[in-house]
């Protein structure tokens, strides 16, 4: 088990340096930050200046040495447009981005399992036949026109949810949360269901076909064959062995959830850090995109982890396996 | 008072153009302590039967007529909530595979203490003891810490014994047993059919045995029920059926029974139901090219063959750890011989075949074919040559042919692999090959799904003969087929032997089938040749423990008919 995590954990070190230095080889293909950073009067002097000033005239790899070694150290320079040490900005923003990321995870997470299994033991009900025509459409819509559509029904023509921000927030420390006042819960109703839609559907359909393979087994029904109630045979039989298979997914999606909130944020003009890293892509903003790239990196890989984790607390063939192996 | 009593049961599928009738009319009934075997080929609706009497019909199926009475109260018809109230209370069901039957993410224990506890409403420490008193009964050993283990914790037998356990829950009075013992070993399926007599005898229960094997249904039960094609042919005492049956089907399916006891020259072709195939070996002799016979008349030999494989892998050489699966095992195979492996489940016989084959690489050891040392055969050249030769028929005649082609394609692959034949030619081989197993050349143009079992693993033996081999290697050809297939297929492998002059290697675990068959024998345990004999020689007179456990545990069929068979008899 042990070893099992160490080994993991050096993979994933690994996977971020690879990560950052595909990053970095791109950075060179978004454009000049120096264009943006020097108002039109600039000289070649100044601009030959500002390039040795901020390494830019070294080649890729040692721009990307110079990074790890000053991320080794928490400090991941200072943004190109607003001065400021990049750690300090995300620090900002990250709570916000995180708060939305979680609320609609925990949506599509209970929803589409709840769904999942309605839709799965009540096979052919007319409400469970409407709920996955239903899931089709989030399925099959991009996450930009469901956030425009919502915020058209919701917000301009019944005026009851705002359409971009974050309502009032309440700070603990370097934490700020909106969960906590009413206009922050009513912001953050709309963005979190244009982000868990497509999560939501896609759990929700891939727990009902793995419910409707694990009914299918013989373990379920000699569980029936004993009497045992229609409850315990669906809920504490069927939906745990459901579950194995509908983790590994789930994880890449809560990853998933995190990377998209960029699109997300963009429409809901949310205050996170993917709205930050559009920003900063447009102004070349160097030092903010590699360490948002590195941080939704370590996000990635940490899911992944706890779920490989998780196999290992939910399915007991796997724990002796390794106890074997001992 | 009669348990269970079942009449004129009718259970219907129906489906978009008609009405599957999966059993029709069918009457049978179980006294207190009596073992009622249920028996016939897949399809005739055996199992049917306990689905229905247990409400636990597939849909679309349902009861159409009959009805079904437990101690005279008549239970079909109940809605669901009735019939739950008598599962696993009053009707207890076992089912085929222990494999799968056991929910892998809980623990034996927590899967008997909900059970009892929903039962009988016992406290969480009484339901646990009495969980550990149902395994200790059924025959696990130190039932107090394996009641705590996850089913894959339990060896195939164990957990057939679990499942009883959990089937024993609420004292039930009925047990309904579907193929309790098909997935497991000889020696496992003896213990496990005892307990079953064990209990039916000490706790009157009655039992419902559904089953394909003759054997088990001679050995165990008290009466029989036979059906084929969903309505009860014949019915009546055990002894009274499988020594002198009426029904023309029933001693059809009694002929084609492999006897321990009798050797058979042929099997007599089942004449029930137009089953009948028509099989032209001789024919297919003229065409074959007869090989020269090897220089010294053993074909194969086999020297200290070794095989490991690797079950935990790590940096350090010495921390990986080796499973050895076969130790050492040595054998030879004379010209035209049939040369049967027997053993159980884990003993390495498979490996054997598949080194032979060279589909797995050698430990250790050599294999000569003719003079020539296989094992030192490296280029590709060399290989093809060699496997060209020997051909390989499966145990699994559904994952052993590719869905995606086409019959002539799949028979006609190994032919244009090793470029015997070019263009028309080799259609007319595929087609002389399909027309000789009795499939017809038409049958090229279809795929794998449109035949059943038995007709698939005449397509497996044509692709087999395809290379005109030397050597053929049959790994449990006949082990997932029904009875009367069987008969069928042996028939087939029997002919081939004499006509074309093929040598084999013949795996199987099921000795009255290895006795048909086989020229000499090799027994082998944990990854070791325990004995090699003549057939007869093993059978009459077996040297070593473990062939003499192997014989004594397998079913005697000394009360089955013979009729049918006289001709045929060695």
């Amino acid at each position: 088990m042990l070893t099992f995590v160490i080994r993991r954990v050096f993979q994933s070190a690994l996977v971020l340096l690879i990560v950052g230095l595909v990053a970095f080889s791109m950075f060179r293909f978004v454009g000049d930050p120096i264009d943006n950073m020097l108002g039109q009067e600039r000289t070649d002097a100044d601009i030959a200046r500002l390039r040795t000033e901020l390494g830019l005239d070294q080649p890729f790899p040692v721009q990307y040495m110079k990074f790890l070694s000053g991320a080794a150290e928490g400090n991941f320079g200072v943004s190109y447009r607003q001065g400021r040490p990049v750690g300090d900005i995300l620090l900002e923003r990250a709570p916000a981005t995180l708060e939305l990321a979680a609320v609609s995870g925990f949506l599509a997470i209970s929803i589409g399992i709840g769904l999942g299994v309605f839709t799965a033991i009540r096979k052919d009900g007319f409400l469970a036949n409407f709920i996955m025509s239903a899931s089709l459409i989030g399925v099959s819509l991009p996450t930009f026109l469901i956030g425009i559509l919502l915020i058209y029904l919701f917000a301009v023509v019944l005026g009851w949810l705002p359409s971009f921000g974050r309502g009032d927030v309440v700070h603990f420390g370097w934490w700020s949360t909106g969960l906590l006042t009413s206009s922050g819960l009513k912001a953050l109703i709309l963005p979190s269901i244009t982000l868990g839609l497509y999560q939501m559907t896609l759990i929700m359909r891939l727990v009902r076909s793995e419910m409707l393979e694990v009914l299918r087994q013989d373990y379920i029904r000699f569980a029936r064959a004993r009497g045992l109630k229609e409850k315990s045979v669906n809920f504490h039989h069927a939906l745990k062995n459901t579950l194995v298979p509908v983790i590994t997914v789930t994880g890449l999606q809560l990853g998933s959830i995190i990377a998209f909130a960029i699109i997300t944020e963009t429409v809901f003009q949310w205050p996170g850090v993917g709205l930050l890293f559009i920003n900063a892509i447009q102004f070349v903003d160097i030092p903010v995109m590699a360490a948002y790239l590195m941080l939704i990196s370590v996000m990635f890989v940490g899911i992944n982890l706890i779920v490989d984790l998780l196999y290992f607390a939910i399915d007991p063939r796997l724990r002796t396996e390794q106890k074997g192996a001992k | 008072m009669t348990l269970l009593t079942i009449e004129d049961l009718s259970v219907h599928f129906p489906t978009r153009h008609k009405v599957f009738v999966a059993v029709n009319d069918a009457d049978l009934t179980v006294e207190p302590g009596e073992i009622h075997g249920l028996v016939g080929e897949s399809g005739a609706g055996k199992s049917t039967i306990g689905a229905a009497v247990m409400g636990l019909l597939e849909r679309p199926g349902h009861i159409a007529g009959g009805t079904v009475s437990f101690k005279g109260e008549k239970i079909s018809g109940r809605d669901a909530e009735g019939m739950r109230s008598l599962r696993g209370a009053k009707i207890s069901m076992i089912f085929q595979d222990p494999l799968t039957s056991l929910n892998p993410l809980l623990t034996v224990g927590q899967q008997l203490v909900e059970t009892i506890q929903f039962h009988l409403k016992l406290t969480d420490k009484d339901s646990r003891q009495r969980a550990i008193e149902l395994l200790d009964r059924v025959g696990i050993p130190h039932p107090d810490d394996r009641i705590d283990m996850y089913p894959h914790q339990f060896s195939g037998g164990m957990r057939q014994r679990v499942v009883i356990a959990l089937a024993l829950c609420s004292e039930p009075d009925v047990i309904i047993a579907d193929e309790p013992t098909t997935a497991l070993d000889v020696s496992i399926q003896a213990q496990i059919l005892d307990l079953i007599k064990e209990l039916a005898r000490e706790r009157q229960t009655g039992v419902i045995l559904i089953t394909h094997d003759m054997g088990v249904i001679a050995d165990t039960t008290d009466k029989v029920t036979v059906m084929y094609q969903g309505e009860v042919v014949e019915s009546g005492t055990t002894d009274q059926v499988m020594g002198d049956p009426q029904h023309e089907y029933t001693k059809s399916l009694i002929a084609a029974v492999p006897r321990p006891t009798l050797k058979v020259h042929r099997f007599p072709q089942l004449s029930y139901g137009g089953r009948q195939i028509e099989f032209h070996i001789d024919d297919l002799a003229r065409n074959w090219h007869k090989p020269e016979p090897s220089k010294s008349g053993t074909l194969l030999k086999v020297d200290k063959l070794s095989k490991t494989f690797l079950t935990k892998g790590h940096i350090i050489p010495s921390r990986r750890k080796f499973f050895t699966a076969v130790n050492e095992v040595s054998f030879d195979i004379k010209d035209g011989e049939v040369f049967g492996i027997v053993g159980e489940s884990g003993s390495g016989k498979s490996t054997v075949a598949r080194m032979i084959a060279t589909l797995y690489e050698t430990n250790g050891g050599k294999i000569t074919f003719d003079e020539t040392d296989v094992t030192a055969l490296h280029s590709h050249k060399d290989l093809e040559g060699y496997r060209r030769q020997i051909q390989m028929i499966f145990q699994d005649p559904y994952s052993s042919l590719n869905p995606r082609m086409r019959v002539d394609e799949i028979i006609a692959e190994p032919v244009k692999h090793h470029k015997l034949l070019e263009g028309a030619a080799i259609q007319h081989r595929v087609d002389e090959l399909l027309e000789r197993v009795g499939l017809g050349s038409d049958a090229g143009r279809k795929y794998p799904h449109e035949f059943s079992g038995g007709q698939r693993q005449r397509i497996s033996i044509a692709r087999a003969l395809a290379t005109q081999p030397r050597f053929l290697i049959c790994d449990e050809p006949t082990s997932a087929l029904d009875v009367s297939i069987q008969a069928q297929i042996l028939n087939i492998l029997k002919d081939l032997q004499e006509h074309l002059g093929l040598t084999m290697l013949f795996i199987s675990h099921d000795l009255p089938v290895v006795r048909q068959m086989c020229d000499r024998v090799g027994v082998m345990r944990q990854g070791q040749m325990v004995e090699v004999a003549d057939t007869e020689e093993l059978f009459a007179n077996p040297q070593t423990d473990y062939t003499r456990e192997l014989l004594s545990l397998m079913p005697k069929l000394e009360g089955l008919s013979t009729e049918g068979l006289k001709d045929e008899i060695v």
